[in-house]
C-alpha cells in the first residue's frame, strides 16, 4: 500500500518542521517528505488541505481493561477508541485483574494488541506481585516479554523498604519506574481535594502535600538509588516545582499530566459531578494554573489522557461511592489544542508534548515523521469544533467530564504502520 | 449550571442544600412555619395539605429523632407516611440507591426524605426522580442537613428577631458536621455579619473561612459576646482515630460550662441540634439551664418540616 498525503500542512516536532509538504508512505514507512520518491505511484491519496499532518500520539496512560475487567471496555473497543483519537501508541498501567505481574499476562495482552492491528500497545508492567507492595515482580523477565516499565498503578505503596529495594532493582537494570506520587496515610477515606469544595460539598479530602511529600520521598530515594522515575499525574503547583528543581539537579526524572488536571479544577465538581472523581483530584485553579504552565516550559513532559472507562453503574453512586477515573483517549488531541490555543502555545510545540516528548520517556524511537521510519501518523482539522457526546465516542466508557462541551480538533485519518486504522470518513 | 433545586420558576422543587438558596425562599419557609407553630399546640393538630399524598422516608443511615420529626410533620398535614431503614434491608442485598429509589417511585411516592452517610447522594436521587417527586434532604454524610440548618435559624429569629446584628459561635466538631455547614449557609444569607467557628485544628475543615467565618481554636476568646452559642454533637467515633485524644480532654477545652458561657452576651442563647453528650460538649448546667432553648428547637423543627413539606408539594 503506497499513499501520497498531499497538501497538509506538516507538523514534526522532532525535526522543528512546520510547513506545507507532502508525505509519501510505502512499506509501512515513511518514503519521503516534501518530493515523492522516483517512481512512486500512490493506491491512495489522501487530501491534507487545511488539515494537520503530524506523528501518530502517543499516550502514556489508557487503561484497556484487560485482563478482567471486560465489562468496562475491552481491548477492541479501546483501541478502536485510540485511533479515532489519532493516537497510535499508548502505554498502559499494570491495574488489570490479575494486575500485569507476570510474563505470561503480558505476552498475552501485546499478542492480543498485535491481532488487532491496531495502535501500538506497550503495557507498564507491575512493580510488585498483585500490586502488594510485598514482593517484587520478575522485572527482566517483564521487560523481555515486552514492558516498558514498572508502576504501582494507582495502588498505594505504602513500605518505603519496598520502594526503596523496588528502585535499587530497577536500577540495577536501567528499567524506568513509573510512580503516582500520593502518600497513601494522608489520603486515606478521601475523595476530593483538601480545600475549600470539598469543605462545601462535605467530602473527605485528600491534601496537597500527600502529593508532595510523596514526591520528596521518590526523590531522595533517586538520590540514594541513581533509579530513573517517571512521576504520573501530577496534581499540585508545589509538586510542578519540586519536579523543576529535581530536574536542574540533574535527576533522571520526568513526569506528565493528564488532560483533566490541565483544565479542569476542584470548582468543576459543581453539585458532586461524579464524572469529575479522578485520580489524583481535581485541584485549585492556582495548581491547575501551574500545571498547564509546567508542561508550557517544559517541566512538565508529557500530557496524556489517563483513559479510564468506567461502566455508567459504577458512576451513577454518591460521589464517595463512584469510582474514579475518565474516559479520555478520544479528547486527548482536542485538550492539548484547547490548552495550546488558550496558553497561545505554537502547535509544535504543543504536538511535542503528545508526541516526541512522551516516545522520550517511553525510550521509543517513536514520535516522529523521520523517512525511513514506521509511518504512524495522524491527520486532523484543527479549525473543527465538535461536542463531545456519548454517542460519537467510540469508547465503551462514556465518563467524561467533558460531555456536551465544544472541542477543536477533529481526526479525519489515522494511519499505523503504513495502515489507514481510522477514515473519518467512512467510520 | 442550574441550581437542581430549583424548578423552571425560581421555585423550590426539592430541598437539598440551604447554599445557594434566595434570602426569599429561607424567609417564605420561616414565615409559613409560623403559621403552623399553632397547628401544633392546637387539640386537633391536622391541617389537610398533603392528603392523599405518599411521604417515603428514605433512611440509609441509623436516625431515631430526625426520622420522628419528619413523620409527625407528614402526619400533621395529612399525609401517608413510609418508613424505610434501608441499611438493613435491600442495601444489604446488593441493591444501588437508584434502583431503591425506582422501586418506589414505582409505589406512587409524592416525596421522598432521604438520609444517607455519603455526601450528594440526595443530590443523586433529585437528579434521577421524576419531575413530580420532591426530595428533601434530611441529612446526608458531612455535606447538609438543610431542615436543621432552617430550624436553627427559626429558633434564632424567634429569640433574636434580626439576623443582621448578631455574633454566633458553632463549637465543635465541624469537619464532621452538615449541622454547622447548613447553618453557617443560613446565616450568611440572611445577612448574619459575624459567624464563628471554634474548635481543634483537627476538627476545623481546610478552608472553611471561604464560607464566611472567623476560626477560632479557643473557645473563651470564640465565644466572647456571642448571642447565640451552637453546641455540635461529638460522635464517639472521633476518638478512636487521631483526631482527638480523649472525651474528658474535649470537655476541658471545648465543652461548654456556665463559667465559659458567662463570656458570651448576658441574653445568649444555647443551641444543640441532639442527642446531647452531656459532659463531653455540653454540661448538664448549661444544658438544663435557662440560656438552653434546645427543646424549643425540636418543638419548631416540627412546624419547619411542615412548612418544607407543604411549600414543596404546592410548587
Amino acid at each position: 500500500m503506497k499513499i501520497h498525503i498531499k497538501n497538509g500542512r506538516l507538523i514534526d516536532p522532532k525535526s522543528n518542521t512546520d510547513a506545507r509538504a507532502d508525505v509519501y508512505v510505502a512499506a509501512g514507512k515513511v518514503a519521503a517528505v516534501g518530493k515523492a520518491p522516483d517512481g512512486f505511484s500512490a493506491n491512495r491519496v489522501i487530501d491534507a488541505t487545511d488539515l494537520v499532518v503530524c506523528p501518530g500520539l502517543i499516550d502514556l496512560s489508557a487503561r484497556l481493561r484487560e485482563p478482567g475487567l471486560e465489562y468496562k471496555a475491552t481491548l477492541e473497543s479501546e483501541m478502536l477508541a485510540a485511533v479515532a483519537g489519532g493516537v497510535t501508541s499508548l502505554a498502559c498501567p499494570p491495574d488489570t485483574d490479575p494486575p500485569l505481574d507476570e510474563p505470561g499476562l503480558v505476552e498475552m495482552l501485546k499478542h492480543r494488541a498485535k491481532t488487532l492491528n491496531l495502535a501500538h500497545v506497550y503495557p507498564i508492567g507491575a512493580l510488585t506481585i498483585a500490586l502488594a507492595g510485598e514482593q517484587l515482580t520478575e522485572m527482566a523477565e517483564l521487560r523481555d516479554a515486552g514492558c516498558v516499565g514498572f508502576s504501582h498503578a494507582d495502588v498505594p505503596l505504602q513500605d518505603n523498604q519496598v520502594l526503596w529495594r523496588a528502585l535499587q532493582y530497577a536500577a540495577t537494570f536501567g528499567f524506568c519506574v513509573w510512580l503516582r506520587p500520593q502518600d497513601g496515610y494522608l489520603a486515606k477515606d478521601g475523595v476530593a481535594h483538601d480545600g475549600e469544595m470539598a469543605t462545601r460539598l462535605g467530602l473527605p479530602g485528600i491534601p496537597a502535600f500527600a502529593e508532595t511529600i510523596a514526591i520528596a520521598t521518590i526523590v531522595e530515594l533517586m538520590r540514594a538509588t541513581g533509579a530513573r522515575v517517571h512521576l504520573c499525574r501530577l496534581s499540585t503547583r508545589e509538586g510542578v516545582g519540586m519536579v523543576r528543581a529535581a530536574k536542574r539537579e540533574g535527576l533522571s526524572l520526568s513526569c506528565d499530566v493528564g488532560i483533566h488536571h490541565a483544565h479542569l479544577s476542584e470548582m468543576d465538581l459543581g453539585y458532586f459531578d461524579s464524572h469529575c472523581h479522578l485520580l489524583p483530584p481535581l485541584r485549585s485553579g492556582r495548581d491547575r494554573d501551574a500545571l498547564r504552565e509546567g508542561l508550557k516550559d517544559g517541566t512538565i513532559d508529557a500530557l496524556c489522557s489517563d483513559h479510564t472507562p468506567v461502566d455508567e453503574d459504577s458512576k451513577l453512586l454518591p460521589f464517595g461511592e463512584s469510582e474514579a477515573g475518565a474516559t479520555g483517549l478520544e479528547l486527548l488531541l482536542p485538550l492539548t489544542l484547547k490548552w495550546a490555543l488558550e496558553m497561545k502555545v505554537p502547535l509544535a510545540q504543543a504536538l511535542a508534548r503528545v508526541t516526541q516528548q512522551p516516545a522520550r520517556v517511553l525510550g521509543l524511537n517513536a514520535g516522529h515523521l523521520s523517512v525511513g521510519h514506521s509511518a504512524d501518523i495522524c491527520v486532523f482539522d484543527p479549525e473543527q469544533y465538535r461536542k463531545v457526546t456519548a454517542a460519537e465516542l467510540k469508547s465503551q466508557g462514556k465518563n467524561t467530564p467533558f460531555l456536551g462541551i465544544e472541542l477543536p480538533g477533529k481526526v479525519r485519518y489515522t494511519l499505523v504502520q503504513g495502515q489507514i486504522v481510522y477514515d473519518a470518513g467512512t467510520a | 449550571m442550574r441550581n437542581p433545586q430549583l424548578n423552571d420558576k425560581g421555585e423550590l422543587q426539592h430541598l437539598l442544600t440551604i447554599e445557594g438558596l434566595p434570602r426569599e425562599i429561607l424567609t417564605h419557609i420561616l414565615d409559613t412555619a409560623t403559621s403552623f407553630v399553632g397547628v401544633t399546640a392546637r387539640e386537633v393538630k391536622k391541617v389537610p395539605l398533603l392528603r392523599g399524598k405518599s411521604v417515603f422516608n428514605l433512611f440509609f443511615e441509623a436516625s431515631t429523632r430526625t426520622r420522628t420529626t419528619f413523620e409527625i410533620a407528614a402526619k400533621r398535614l395529612s399525609a401517608d407516611v413510609i418508613n424505610l431503614n434501608i441499611d438493613v434491608s435491600s442495601h444489604t442485598k446488593g441493591e444501588t440507591l437508584l434502583d431503591t429509589v425506582d422501586n418506589l417511585s414505582a409505589m406512587h411516592a409524592d416525596m421522598f426524605v432521604v438520609r444517607h452517610a455519603q455526601s450528594g447522594a440526595p443530590h443523586l436521587i433529585a437528579s434521577h426522580v421524576a419531575s413530580h417527586l420532591h426530595v428533601i434532604n434530611a441529612g446526608d454524610g458531612r455535606h447538609a442537613h438543610p431542615t436543621q440548618g432552617l430550624l436553627d435559624l427559626y429558633t434564632i429569629r424567634h429569640y433574636k428577631k434580626d439576623f443582621t446584628r448578631l455574633s454566633v459561635a458553632i463549637v465543635g466538631d465541624v469537619l464532621h458536621s452538615r449541622v454547622a455547614r447548613s447553618l453557617i449557609h443560613a446565616l450568611t444569607i440572611m445577612g448574619t455579619p459575624d459567624i464563628r467557628v471554634i474548635g481543634p485544628m483537627t476538627l476545623i475543615p481546610a478552608g472553611v473561612e471561604k464560607l464566611g467565618v472567623t476560626v477560632f481554636h479557643d473557645l473563651e476568646q470564640g465565644l466572647r459576646d456571642a448571642d447565640v452559642v451552637v453546641m455540635l454533637r461529638l460522635q464517639s467515633e472521633r476518638m478512636r482515630g487521631a483526631l482527638l485524644p480523649s472525651a474528658q480532654e474535649f470537655f476541658k477545652y471545648y465543652g461548654l460550662t456556665p463559667e465559659k458561657l458567662a463570656l458570651a452576651k448576658p441574653d445568649a442563647i444555647v443551641m444543640h441540634p441532639g442527642p446531647l453528650n452531656r459532659g463531653v460538649e455540653i454540661d448538664s448546667a448549661v444544658a438544663d439551664g435557662s440560656h438552653a432553648v434546645i427543646l424549643s428547637q425540636v418543638t419548631f423543627g416540627i412546624a419547619v418540616r411542615m412548612a418544607v413539606m407543604s411549600i414543596l408539594a404546592g410548587n
